[in-house]
């Protein structure tokens, strides 16, 4: 009896066979109710008959690096369109002998980013090292001094200046928004209602309509002879759009801290400014990382709507591209590299606050 | 808990620490508190007691403000309560508070919630901080537990850490809500006999609680409260022993069986 005990905590003591290695794997995950393995037989089915003539489309048959006569005669994708194309794609309108400029400044953002990526790269010295970042790269795209050539800020274009009102208007609408939310809790009657009137504006009209104002509507009430850089109008819309968002989203996480953590911050003797920044903001803004990054991987998203005020983001340069009469049917090719580059930059963010909550240990 | 301390006080030593004159406070119509006179001197111990409702926590959150009276005058510290936040605050500063539910600050350490206090409010170097933080949380025989988050330690171990990081503040008052009935039976008694040791050292304190053995052992005096009114306030023999009132005898009764 005791050895027959014995044999069965052995066995016992392993896994069943099935549940490890590649068998129980697929077992596990893919059959492991009747529904799963119907709707694994389908999506299976669906790829074979997908998978094949996608692949030759876009590897076997495709042509890379060609000229736009060559695309014509292949049934394949024509990647031509891009490559033969890119500079334009990318960096639009800014003089061309110049390009090495855009692509120092745009090397300097993804540096940084990869830094800020990392927490153990998290000091005050990361913080300069943004801030010299950013004089750089403006001081590289604009020019006008140490013998670079000037550049008006209307020959920025493509993917610099997709990534300028994604930057600047993700970064600055986010303090913004933090304090709409803090006025909007606020018990001075003066600043709340100021904050949810703004708020609720904000979120009333479409950032369509935001750009049109800018562009259109706002320079009729400058004096004349002052003029505002369009970008710069842009960059406001998109900043107070968002920031309107995020507001509401940081107001979400302000009523999830318990009143307890204010009543201890208080009885501490904790201002009103230091109870905020050291006890309730912390918590707060880590609580509402994953809707926060929603917001800002849209907003990354939505400034290709500049497209209608006559800025030449990456999708106008695209655009532009296929109006040319040379490469007209290639569109589908184009749209999928843009969307390949949004993906990665929204896929880069998404992974970004995945991170961030886990090294917060939210 | 069997250390009987000297019950007694002199009160005619020093003058109150805490003054409530005529003090009413209303929750929109809700009379909470009315005609309560209170004067608590410096180094005495007071007991709160009442049924629940009765308008305790509102009373001791009135003293540090957590609360807004509406009528009559609360002087701590010869600091008159009104609407000047620097008041508040200096008031804020020297009265330590421990809350039922602990409130620790969850994102912070234990270490770096004793430090906040002192740093940011008293302004003391973060070394210094540091260093009386040990102090308490060594006398609350925690220490080991400097680095740990609040999450991670137990109820009784919080409430340990809460009391110490009101210490830190050096304050010349403590408050304590409730500060062991959201424990388990079990940790109850480490946190009576920080509360204890307190005592000893001639901490004044005001303590909403409703362990009588606490009460028996260290109040100078126990207060009675229902309805929003002190009914009765006497030494804990008196109190015990010969209540007068007719809502206390029901009372005590009730929690002494
Ligand atoms: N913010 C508030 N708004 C309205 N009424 C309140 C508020 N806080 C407390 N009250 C009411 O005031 C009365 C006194 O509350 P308080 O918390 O002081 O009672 P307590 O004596 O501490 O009771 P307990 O033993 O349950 O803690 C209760 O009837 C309560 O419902
Ligand atoms: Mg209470």
């Amino acid at each position: 009896m005791s050895q027959q005990t014995t044999q069965h905590r052995k066995y016992e003591a392993r896994p069943p066979i099935a549940s490890v290695g590649v068998i129980g794997w697929i077992r596990q995950n893919l059959f492991n109710s009747p529904l799963n393995s119907v709707l694994t037989i389908i999506i299976m089915a669906g790829l074979v008959q997908l998978l094949p003539p996608v692949t030759k489309w876009a590897f076997i048959d495709s042509v890379w690096f060609t000229s736009a006569d060559v695309c014509k005669d292949t049934s394949g994708a024509c990647w031509s369109v891009i490559s033969q194309n890119l500079r334009f794609i990318l960096f639009g309108f800014y003089p061309y002998d110049e390009h090495w400029r855009p692509i120092t400044s745009v090397l300097i953002l993804f540096g940084l980013f990869w830094l800020s990526y990392y927490r153990q790269f998290w000091s005050k010295k990361l913080l300069y090292g943004w801030l010299v970042g950013l004089v750089v790269m403006g001081v590289l795209m604009k020019g006008g001094i140490f013998g670079l050539v000037p550049v008006e800020t209307t020959q920025w274009s493509g993917i610099s200046l997709t990534l300028l009102l994604s930057l600047f208007g993700l970064t600055a609408a986010y303090p913004l928004g933090v304090m709409l939310a803090l006025g909007r809790r606020s018990t001075l009657p003066a600043v709340k209602t100021l904050c949810v009137i703004y708020i609720e504006l904000i979120r009333g009209v479409p950032l369509i309509s935001l750009l049109f104002m800018s562009s259109v509507m706002f320079p009729l009430f400058l004096p004349e002879g002052v003029t505002i850089d369009k970008i710069l109008r842009a960059q406001v819309a998109i900043i107070l759009f968002t920031a309107a968002y995020i507001a509401e989203v940081v107001r979400g996480g302000l009523q999830a801290i318990p009143k307890g953590q204010y009543e201890a911050a208080e009885a501490l003797g904790l201002e009103y400014g230091l109870k905020m920044r050291l006890i309730i903001l912390p918590q707060a803004l880590k609580v509402v990382i994953p809707p926060t990054v929603s917001i800002l991987i849209s907003a990354f998203k939505d400034t290709s709507l500049v497209i209608i005020i006559g800025l030449f983001d990456i999708m106008k340069t695209t655009k532009t591209t296929l109006a040319n009469p040379e490469w007209m049917g290639f569109s589908t090719e184009a749209y999928i590299f843009i969307a390949i580059l949004y993906f990665l930059g929204c896929f880069s963010m998404s992974n970004f606050s995945r991170n961030l909550e886990k090294t917060l240990k939210t | 808990m069997t250390e009987q301390t000297a019950n007694t006080f002199d009160a005619s030593s020093s003058e109150p620490i805490i003054e409530i004159i005529d003090m009413h406070k209303w929750y929109g119509d809700f009379h909470v508190l009315s005609d309560i006179n209170l004067s608590v001197e410096r180094g005495e111990r007071i007991v709160i007691c009442g049924p629940s409702g009765s308008g305790k926590s509102t009373l001791i959150r009135c003293i540090n403000r957590l609360e807004q009276h509406q009528r009559g005058k609360i002087i701590v510290d010869n600091i008159e309560l009104s609407n000047d936040l620097k008041n508040i605050e200096k008031i804020r500063a020297e009265v330590g508070m421990v809350f039922q539910h602990f409130n620790l600050f969850p994102h912070l350490t234990i270490l770096e919630n004793l430090t906040l206090g002192p740093i940011w409010v008293r302004k003391e170097p973060k070394k210094e901080a540091e260093e009386t933080a040990m102090y308490y949380l060594n006398k609350v025989q925690i220490a080991e537990q400097a680095k740990k988050y609040p999450g991670q330690l137990s109820g009784g171990q919080q409430q340990r850490v809460a009391i110490a990081r009101s210490l830190c503040m050096k304050p010349k008052v403590m408050l304590f809500d409730e500060p062991t009935s959201a424990l388990d039976p079990e940790m109850v008694k480490e946190v009576l006999d920080v509360m204890i040791d307190l005592a000893q050292e001639g901490m004044t304190m005001l303590v909403v609680s409703h362990e009588m053995g606490f009460a028996r052992s260290v109040a100078h005096r126990v207060l009675f409260m229902d309805s929003g009114q002190i009914v009765e306030q006497n030494t804990p023999e008196e109190f015990f022993h010969n209540p007068q009132n007719e809502r206390t005898q029901k009372f005590l009764s009730q929690i002494l069986h």
